[in-house]
């Protein structure tokens, strides 16, 4: 079983890393691009066995894969056509 | 007195600490590998140095909380035993849990590397006598910018746990802003534990501890600690 955990910046933290890759953008002369915010996707493998996957990707994310502080994250559970499930 | 220094993989600035606290200040102090499940009887002071523990994989100190010295950290810490985070050992607290908030990338994404001045904004075992002083100190990050959310800032500022904020220079650089990477309350180093006997911060008082290095500033916040440690 697949899994992919998506955390992002929460919207009221400052990320001056997509700031910086925004203005890049503009200075390719691609316009349009009012905000770029930077996150992160962790692709999971699960053991088949675990009944209850999104519950343990919550706590995954809630302990670890996230900082709670300043991170958000969503999770979601991909079959083997790569289509989100979950 | 007694005094460790723990060594993550990746820790750079265990030297640094090792050094300062043996041949400038005085104290009997040794390394403690990050695998060794029990610091050695009698320690006082736990220094978690600078660097890059654990390669900063997916955040700067995320992963040193799991390392085995770390449960024996947290009993040290609950019998009010002194711990210091310094720069990557401050984001491993604040990882831990052991302080609240975080410690995000710099506002304008550099990596800086110089001097800063910060006040003493609290009494504590590092700041003993030393509060509303201004001190030089150095910095070497990219992720200091300090982070909580409206309620925990209001409540450490409540309960004075803001031990170092940024402050202009004394002599002015225009080029340089007084806060490095845009911390919230201009915060640099935080107090927290039982007893206030954790304290964390971004700058390098083990960089600042002999004239050679340009300055003594930092060497006060360890001959504070000395005498906390010899009044317990």
């Amino acid at each position: 079983m697949r899994a992919r955990v998506t955390v992002t910046l929460k919207r009221e933290v400052l990320d001056p890393q997509g700031e910086a890759i925004r203005r890049g953008l503009d200075a390719l002369g691609l316009q349009g691009v009012r905000e770029v915010r930077v996150g992160k996707v962790i692709e999971v493998e699960l053991d088949d066995a675990v009944t209850d996957a999104p519950r343990l990707l919550r706590e995954a994310a809630d302990k670890l894969l996230a900082n709670p502080v300043m991170e958000d994250f969503a999770v979601e559970i991909i079959d083997s056509a790569g289509k989100t499930v979950a | 007195m007694r005094a460790v220094v723990i060594q993550f993989p990746g820790s750079n600035a265990d030297f640094d600490a090792l050094h300062t606290l043996r041949d400038v200040v005085g104290v009997q102090t040794s390394y403690v590998f990050h695998k060794t499940p029990t610091l050695p009887a009698g320690t006082d002071l736990v220094v978690l140095p600078g660097g890059f523990s654990y390669g900063d994989y997916l955040r700067c100190g995320a992963i040193a909380r799991f390392a085995p010295v770390m449960a024996d950290v947290r009993r040290h810490v609950e019998r009010g035993g002194l711990l210091l985070g310094i720069c990557n050992g401050f984001q491993i607290l604040t990882e831990a849990g052991l302080l609240p908030g975080a410690l995000s990338r710099n506002a304008h994404l550099r990596f800086e590397c110089r001097d800063v001045f910060v006040r003493v904004d609290a009494d504590g075992p590092f700041t003993q006598e030393l509060r509303g002083r201004v001190l030089r100190l150095p910095i070497a990050h990219a992720e200091g910018r300090y982070q909580a959310d409206e309620a925990t800032l209001q409540s450490l500022e409540a309960k004075s746990l803001v031990a170092f904020r940024y402050v202009p220079a004394t002599t002015p650089d225009p080029r340089a802003p007084a806060n490095p990477n845009g911390s919230l309350h201009d915060i640099a180093g935080l107090y927290g534990g039982p007893r206030r006997n954790v304290l964390g911060l971004m700058p390098h008082p083990e960089r600042m501890a002999e004239p050679l290095l340009g300055g003594t500033d930092g060497r006060l916040l360890f001959h504070s600690a000395v005498r906390a440690a010899l009044a317990r």
